[in-house]
């Protein structure tokens, strides 16, 4: 139920949205969040329901390598 | 760059290093967390002695009988009933509403409301802080007159709560669901003096969290942290909470396997009263008895597995559930048993 994929937006048209699953491009609501084209969203039942931090996700990453390289023999 | 398998080496290693010989509990409340642990075999990665349990992390799971009865009741009179696909096979006190002919799997509440164009229409609203603000955002929408929704959110805060004050279950921490967190931020769980962590569903991201969570457990500290930054936000989504805050009172509700829990529910406010379903068709909510041998309502309190029930796998099957935990893809025992484990 909880489930959200991440889609990257495409054209925005008012409350609406094409967005990129992947390769697979569905209408999204952007009712509950400020987006804009080219933003990286969470989508779940058919609606935005934040945006994705770039530059976090980016953190993230350097950080389980750190871990990874940290562990290494 | 490392590999993703080097990666969840080194956090399997350190959770080993940091548990050491001690007996640690965890829960988790979110049914996509248990289908990513048990889809990239997560447990198996983890030292025996770190039991990681799932709780009431399953809307489908958790909704009272009596809703359900309530929905099926409505969808016999000739309305029609829209919901998320799990719902639809979960067995009410006679039946389920798949049985009735009358229910529509609909994949948004917006969809719900087109279908309130053409005919009486009443949408089902399942689902915790995730779903509850999408459904508020179709209500600020204004719907046809002949839309309304039998309100079954419910709210995690009010659960964990209740679940902590009880005790029963012996936690050490709890792994916090990050998709309810994307709306309702860190804040919330900032009360409850335990080890907490919110965590993504990537598989390096459930054990990044549960890496977070046994430091702190052994290290004696209890705040929240969060190990999902790229989706949650300290204060939330503020929009989404507003509209909820606008649409929703909280109000006291029956929660599948525990007693009423006080403020986990929501209610439609006085000014939106034309789309709740409950007064709309005079609705009395009557509660259901629980099948017999059925071990739902422990396992939903964090007190049995799947592998516990003598009905599962046996008599409750897939494609005939006994209980909702079977029924949905986020139920435990559907998951389970999905994966094979028996």
């Amino acid at each position: 139920m909880c489930l959200a994929i991440p889609a990257k937006i495409i054209k925005i048209d008012g409350h609406k949205a094409i967005a990129d699953f992947g390769g697979l491009e569905q209408e999204i609501l952007l009712d509950l969040v400020d987006a804009k084209e080219n933003d990286y969203v969470l989508v779940h039942v058919g609606y935005a329901i934040q945006t994705i931090d770039e530059e976090e996700a980016k953190e993230t990453i350097r950080l389980f390598n750190e871990l990874a390289e940290s562990t290494e023999e | 760059m490392q590999s993703s398998q080097k990666i969840a080496r080194a956090l399997s290693n350190k959770i080993h290093d940091t548990v050491g010989d001690r007996e640690i509990k965890l829960m988790h409340v979110c049914g996509t967390h248990e289908a990513a642990i048990v889809k990239h075999g997560i447990r198996a990665l983890l030292p025996e002695n770190l039991n990681v349990i799932m709780g009431p992390g399953c809307p489908v799971c958790i909704t009272p009988k009596s809703e359900i009865d309530a929905a099926m009741k409505l969808a016999e009179e000739g309305v029609t009933i829209t919901t998320f696909g799990d719902l639809l096979r979960v067995p009410g006190s006679n039946g389920s509403l798949a049985s009735t002919g009358k229910a529509k799997i609909v994949q948004s509440v917006s969809r719900a409301a087109e279908i309130a164009e053409h005919e009486e229409t009443v949408f089902m609203a399942i689902g915790f802080e995730t779903t509850a603000p999408t459904t508020a955002s179709a209500i600020l929408r204004h719907p046809p007159d002949n839309f309304s929704i039998l309100c079954s959110h419910r709210l995690i805060p009010p659960a964990i709560k209740w679940l902590l004050e009880r005790g029963e279950a012996k936690l050490n921490g709890l792994l916090l669901p990050g998709h309810v967190s994307t709306i309702i931020g860190v804040r919330p769980y900032e009360a409850f003096p335990v080890p907490q962590v919110i965590a993504g569903f990537e598989p390096l991201d459930v054990l990044y969290g549960l890496h977070m969570l046994v430091k702190q457990v052994v290290e004696g500290r209890a705040t929240v942290e969060n190990a999902y930054p790229r989706a949650v936000r300290y204060d939330g989504n503020v929009k989404a909470l507003k509209m909820m805050n606008d649409v929703f009172n909280q109000v006291d509700a029956v929660w599948r396997g525990f007693p009423t829990i006080s403020k986990s529910g929501l209610m439609l406010k006085d000014e939106f009263q034309q789309y709740d379903a409950v007064k709309k068709y005079g609705i009395r909510l009557k509660e259901g008895k629980p099948a017999k041998g059925c071990r739902c309502d422990e396992l939903l309190r964090g007190l049995a597995t799947p592998t516990d029930c003598p009905l599962f796998g046996k008599k409750c099957l897939p494609t005939s559930p006994i209980g909702p935990c079977m029924v949905s893809r986020e139920g435990m025992c559907k998951i389970w048993f999905d994966a094979g484990i028996r």
